[in-house]
């Protein structure tokens, strides 16, 4: 058995909805004394245990709404759950927000440096990815010009050189993963497929059924924010289709 | 050693977030250096108008007012070592607050520590308040002040100042998550307080009773008299006047960062 790199063990998270929205600091105050202020409480995620093993490649399946992108978001630290706990080993990279932190006025390079360091790296590694990220992203001199001059295409391509310059242990993708052109979106997916075959665990989001059949061993079915069933394939996709029926 | 992340491993989120922004350091810094070189990317000055900005105010003022406290020797450098105290303070305080909320979709998608905003908002000013010294010190020489070796001292109200700006920076960022018109609310807020601190006119014209609240329970009228001794008077300040300034800017430091990082989790919640 292979060492496990995701454990969720009873995590939930929830929002809390104001009734009404009160946008103002008077608002608050006054419904504060009037001890008016109540809440709606919204369960994105519920009680939900999975272990996720080295190497792994899991589907998450399930609705618009059902919790798969709050799932992620624990894993990838950015939101904590209220309660239960999340533990997660090695470098994890969603490629679902190539260049999130791009900033137009800045020039390739200089963005390159900057959302280095936002993945948590440092200024002398980046030294070192640097030529490597321009060299994948076959942006060539453009890289010196600020980014606002990019073409959209350009802007996916140098945020995906970022992102998978290193080898990430854990890596999360969306089933739309469209990068520039043809050629280069072959490029990735051959990225991609190296990284898993040394052994990165690989999380698929995605609506697509076919896909999720073709390319995981192991799915994972939400529903409302409660996991409703995981393991083979094709037994949640049967459950999946089951629900949906109904 | 692959890093390992648990959430239920945690003791104090003040403590963790000192953690976390040692090892983000390089981000806090190119963060700085991008609010730098975005700022003034497309204009012909370029970061001159730093040093040109308050140079324009100390004009204005010392226009307006010089025959009003003629008594006060040296009076543009009396405003302008006073004004670069206050518009450090003034813009890092709002530079925090504006770049979480604004900046802040970032945290949806990824994480970073969350005190970034801040800490680059500091450093930025930290810059700015560098370069500003060029002009305060050409001024000084051309009135004809003289310049001591207290000057060393200056690091001391500056290190103060930074840590005042950012506690408080912090806490009205927190608030100003929770409640998007405080951002509104504090520029007024600041407006009052610059007329509350002797920037631009001598302590000694305020009421009595206001001047005894203001001496006391002022902190920036503390810093701005820690800065202007070892600047304008030009000798080592008294233990009566570092030790309020410290006092104020330790509390409000390890208050705000508290504060806020209890309450940062919750960030990605709501912005």
């Amino acid at each position: 058995m292979k060492q496990p790199v995701i454990r969720i063990e009873h995590a939930s998270v929830c929002y809390r909805i104001p009734k009404e929205r009160i946008g103002t600091f008077k608002e608050y105050a006054i419904r504060l004394i009037q001890r008016k202020i109540s809440h709606q409480v919204f369960w994105a995620l519920q009680d939900v245990n999975l272990e996720i093993a080295e190497g792994e490649m899991v589907g998450i399946i399930g609705q618009n709404g059902a919790g798969k992108s709050t799932l992620l978001k624990l894993i990838a630290r950015v939101l904590r759950p209220k309660t239960g706990r999340v533990w997660v080993r090695g470098l994890v990279v969603p490629l679902l927000e190539l260049g999130a932190g791009f900033h137009p006025e800045l020039t390739g390079r200089e963005n390159i440096y900057l959302n280095g360091t936002m993945l948590g790296f440092t200024r002398k590694q980046m030294d070192q990815k640097c030529p490597r990220i321009i060299e994948f992203s076959e942006l060539g001199e453009f890289i010196d010009a600020p980014l606002r001059t990019y073409s959209t295409g350009m802007w996916a391509r140098l945020g995906f050189a970022l992102a998978t310059d290193t080898k990430p242990e854990i890596l999360i993708l969306d089933e739309i993963l469209s990068v520039g052109d043809e050629a280069f979106q072959r490029k990735c997916v051959e990225r991609i497929q190296k990284y898993r075959e040394q052994g990165a665990t690989t999380l698929l989001v995605s609506h697509s059924m076919v896909q999720v059949q073709e390319t995981c061993q192991r799915a994972v079915l939400l529903n409302h924010g409660h996991l409703i069933a995981a393991g083979k394939v094709r037994d949640v996709i049967k459950v999946y289709r089951k629900e949906q029926a109904s | 050693m692959p890093m390992i992340y648990d959430s239920a491993k945690r003791i104090n989120p003040a403590i963790d977030e000192i953690k976390e922004i040692i090892r983000y350091r390089d981000l806090v810094a190119l963060l700085a250096k991008r609010d730098i070189t975005t700022r003034y990317k497309r204009s012909v000055l370029g970061v001159a108008w730093t040093m040109i900005n308050p140079l324009g105010m100390m004009l204005i003022l010392t226009i307006a007012f010089s025959q009003l406290f003629k008594d006060v020797p040296g009076y543009p450098a009396y405003i302008l070592s006073g004004l670069i105290v206050w518009q450090f303070f003034s813009q890092t305080t709002t530079a925090a607050m504006v770049n979480l909320v604004w900046g802040g979709g970032l945290l949806h998608r990824i994480y970073l520590p969350r005190t970034s905003f801040a800490l680059a908002a500091i450093l930025t000013g930290l810059t700015n308040l560098l370069l500003t010294f060029i002009p305060l010190m050409i001024l000084i020489l051309i009135i004809g002040l003289p310049l001591r070796i207290s000057l060393v001292f200056v690091p001391i109200p500056i290190l103060f100042l930074a840590a005042f700006s950012l506690g408080l920076g912090l806490l009205m960022s927190t608030f100003a998550v929770y409640f998007p018109d405080v951002a509104e609310m504090y520029q007024i807020g600041l407006t009052a307080w610059m007329y509350l601190t002797p920037i631009f006119y001598p302590e000694r014209i305020l009421p009595e009773k206001i001047g005894w609240f203001i001496t006391r329970f002022n902190p920036v009228y503390h810093l701005v008299r820690l800065f202007r001794a070892c600047i304008y008077e030009g000798r080592f300040p008294y233990w009566n006047e570092v030790w309020p300034a410290m006092v104020f800017s330790m509390v409000i430091l390890v208050v705000g960062w508290t504060v806020f990082s209890q309450k940062a989790d919750e960030f990605s919640y709501r912005i």
